[in-house]
C-alpha cells in the first residue's frame, strides 16, 4: 500500500510517499532531510503532535503553553481538557512547568506573566 | 539627539536594535506601543517560528523572548506603551505616553519596524447584513490567545492563509465546529504543513475556489451562504449551499502599516504597500531604514529577523560614516515575479533578492539581466505566491549596473 503524505516538521512543507506492507513501512521517498522520513515513520505508526494553548492564572491572566514534547494525536483532546483546568498561580516564567506528567510529557509556559 | 531611534519592539525592532548594538552603536532606543515588547509574536502562541534561526521549534512568545532577553542583557533602551505620532523627513520623531506626554526626539538615524495589520471587513464584498459575529482572523486570535476568549461556537474562516489556518485548528481545540475554510483562489495561500496539520487532523474541508456570498442574520451571525466561483472568480449561482455558524472569520490578507512611512515623505512601492529600499533596507530618505513586516509581508520570522540585522548593521555604519554608495541601479520585475526587495542597489556587494511570484508555476526558470546581458539563471521545481523566494547575487557581477530585470521563465 501507499501513503501521501505532507511533512509538518518544517515549513517546506514536503510531500512524502510512503510505501508500507501491512502495519510497516517499508521506504519513504520525497523527504528533503532526515527528518522528514522520521515523521512518515511515526506518522504511520504512531502519530504524535506538538499541543500548544494557554491557561487561566487564578487572577485571570491568560498565559500560552504548549507540551514540552509531541503527545500521541488520539490524545491532544484529553491534553487540551487537563491544560483547561489548570489554574497556577502569578509569577510565571517562560519554561516552568504547568503540568508535570502528561501523556510522557509536561506541559510548560511560553510566555512570563508577572 | 539620539543616534538610533527604532519605531516597534516586535521582531524586526529588536533584532535591528541587537544587530546595531553589536555594530558598536549604544545610543539606542525602541519605541512600542504596546504594553510589551514581541509584537505580533505574542499572540502566535503556535509552534513553527525559529526553524531556520535556530534550528529549533519554538513557539511565537519564546521566540520574541529569545530577542528581548538579548535586548534586556545589552542594556538597550526600550519605551513600552508608547505610541509613536509622527515622523519627520529631517527624523524628527513625535511619540506620546502616559509618563512623558507628548515629546520629540531627533534621531540620527530612524528604522521603521511597525509590523502590518489585517485588510479590514470594509474591503469585502458581501451581500446581507452585518450582524455581530464577523471578525478578522488575527482579531479573533487575540481574544482567544491573549483574553481567553471565544468569539464563537461555530465557525466559518474566509481565506486560507496561514492565519485563517492556524485559528480553524486553535477554535477547534477549544470545542468550537469549524464547518469550513473557504478560498476564493484554486491553490490555498497558506503553508502545505498548515493544511496538513490545521485543517486534514481535525477533517476541516477546504473548499478552494469556493467565497462567502451572503451573510444571514440581524443581531448575531445566523449563517452564511458559500458558492464556487468560475475562473473569473465570479459565484457560480447554482452552487449556493448555506452553512449555519454564529462566527465569520475573514482571513484575508495583512498590508504594512505605512502611515509614518508616508509622513516621512518616504517613497512607497506600489505592489509591497511598503518604503522602496536599496540592499541595506535604507530607503530613499538617507538615514531612514525599513524592515520586517513594514517592508513587505513576511510569512516566516526568521526571514525578518535576517532582514532586520541588515537594517541594523547598516544604520550603524550610516551613524558612524554616513553613506558611501558606489553605483545605483533599480530592479524591475517581469510581472509573473510581482516584486522585489530591494528596489535598488546602491553599494556593489554581495546581495540577496526577496520576490514573490503572481500565480503557482511549476517547472521555471528564474532569470537576471543585468542592463540585458543575462548573469543569473536558477531552476525551481515550483513557486508560489505563498511563499516568498530569494536569490543571491554575487557583488561582482554587479559592476556598472543601471537596471537589474528579474524573469520567471515557465519550461
Ligand atoms: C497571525 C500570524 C501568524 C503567523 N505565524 C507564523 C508562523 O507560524 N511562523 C513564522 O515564522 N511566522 C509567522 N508569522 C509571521 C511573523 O510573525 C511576522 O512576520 C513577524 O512577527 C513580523 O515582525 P515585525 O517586527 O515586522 O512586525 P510586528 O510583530 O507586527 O511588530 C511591529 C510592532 O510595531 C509596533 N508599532 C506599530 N506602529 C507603531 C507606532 N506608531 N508606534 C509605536 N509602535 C508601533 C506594534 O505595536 C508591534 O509591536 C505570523 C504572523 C501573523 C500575523
Ligand atoms: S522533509 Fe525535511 S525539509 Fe522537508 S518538510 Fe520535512 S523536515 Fe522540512
Amino acid at each position: 500500500m501507499e501513503r501521501n503524505l505532507t511533512c509538518i516538521v518544517c515549513p517546506m512543507g514536503c510531500s512524502l510517499k510512503v510505501e508500507l506492507d501491512g502495519g510497516e513501512v517499508k521506504s519513504v521517498s520525497g523527504n528533503t532531510c532526515p527528518r522528514g522520513e522520521v515523521y512518515a515513520r511515526t506518522e504511520c505508526t504512531n502519530p504524535m503532535r506538538t499541543v500548544t494553548s494557554t491557561v487561566r492564572c487564578s487572577d485571570g491572566t491568560v498565559v500560552a503553553v504548549k507540551t514540552d514534547k509531541p503527545i500521541p494525536k488520539d490524545k491532544v483532546f484529553d491534553c487540551m481538557k487537563a491544560i483547561n483546568n489548570a489554574n497556577p498561580d502569578l509569577p510565571i516564567k517562560i519554561g516552568c512547568v504547568i503540568i508535570d506528567k502528561i501523556y510522557g510529557a509536561k506541559v510548560i509556559a511560553t510566555q512570563n506573566a508577572e | 539627539m539620539t543616534d538610533l531611534v527604532i519605531i516597534g519592539g516586535g521582531p524586526a525592532g529588536m533584532s535591528a536594535a541587537i544587530a546595531a548594538y553589536e555594530s558598536g552603536i549604544r545610543d539606542i532606543l525602541i519605541l512600542e506601543r504596546d504594553v510589551k515588547l514581541g509584537g505580533i509574536l505574542q499572540q502566535c502562541i503556535h509552534n513553527g517560528f525559529g526553524l531556520h534561526k535556530f534550528g529549533e521549534e519554538l513557539t511565537g512568545p519564546e521566540y520574541a523572548w529569545r530577542y528581548e532577553e538579548k535586548v534586556r542583557e545589552y542594556g538597550i533602551l526600550f519605551k513600552t506603551g508608547t505610541m509613536v505620532l509622527d515622523i519627520t523627513k529631517d527624523k524628527i520623531i513625535t511619540a506620546t505616553n502616559e509618563e512623558d506626554g507628548i515629546f520629540t526626539i531627533q534621531a540620527k538615524a530612524i528604522i521603521l519596524a511597525m509590523g502590518c495589520r489585517e485588510r479590514s471587513k470594509g474591503a469585502l464584498n458581501i451581500a446581507g447584513s452585518r450582524p455581530a459575529g464577523i471578525f478578522s482572523a488575527g482579531t479573533a486570535q487575540k481574544f482567544v490567545n491573549m483574553k481567553g476568549y471565544m468569539p464563537g461556537k461555530s465557525v466559518v474562516i474566509l481565506g486560507s492563509g496561514d492565519i485563517g489556518l492556524i485559528m480553524a485548528r486553535r477554535m477547534t481545540l477549544e470545542g468550537a465546529e469549524v464547518k469550513a475554510v473557504c478560498e476564493l483562489m484554486p491553490y490555498s495561500g497558506g503553508l502545505a504543513r498548515n493544511i496538513e496539520q490545521c485543517l486534514n487532523d481535525f477533517n476541516i474541508p477546504l473548499k478552494l475556489s469556493h467565497t462567502v456570498v451572503e451573510i444571514h442574520g440581524k443581531e448575531r451571525l445566523e449563517g452564511v451562504t458559500i458558492a464556487q466561483v468560475d475562473e473569473n472568480r465570479k459565484p457560480i449561482d447554482s452552487t449556493r449551499e448555506f452553512i449555519a455558524c454564529d462566527t465569520l472569520l475573514l482571513s484575508v490578507g495583512l498590508i504594512p502599516e505605512n502611515e509614518l512611512t508616508k509622513a516621512a515623505e518616504v517613497e512607497l512601492d506600489r505592489i509591497t504597500n511598503g518604503a522602496v529600499v536599496d540592499q541595506d533596507r535604507q530607503t530613499e530618505k538617507e538615514g531612514i531604514f525599513a524592515c520586517g513586516n513594514v517592508l513587505h509581508v513576511h510569512d516566516l520570522v526568521d526571514f525578518v529577523s535576517e532582514e532586520a540585522e541588515i537594517a541594523g548593521k547598516s544604520a550603524a555604519s550610516y551613524i558612524k560614516s554616513g553613506t558611501q554608495n558606489d553605483m545605483n541601479a533599480v530592479i524591475k520585475t517581469d510581472g509573473k515575479i510581482r516584486y522585489s526587495v530591494p528596489q535598488r542597489i546602491t553599494t556593489k556587494k554581495d546581495i540577496t533578492v526577496y520576490f514573490r511570484v503572481s500565480d503557482v508555476f511549476k517547472n521555471v526558470k528564474i532569470n537576471v539581466y543585468k542592463d540585458g546581458e543575462q548573469i543569473y539563471s536558477k531552476k525551481k521545481i515550483k513557486v508560489a505566491p505563498g511563499e516568498m523566494e530569494s536569490i543571491k547575487l554575487a557583488g561582482e557581477k554587479l559592476d556598472d549596473a543601471k537596471e537589474l530585470y528579474l524573469e520567471l521563465e515557465v519550461l
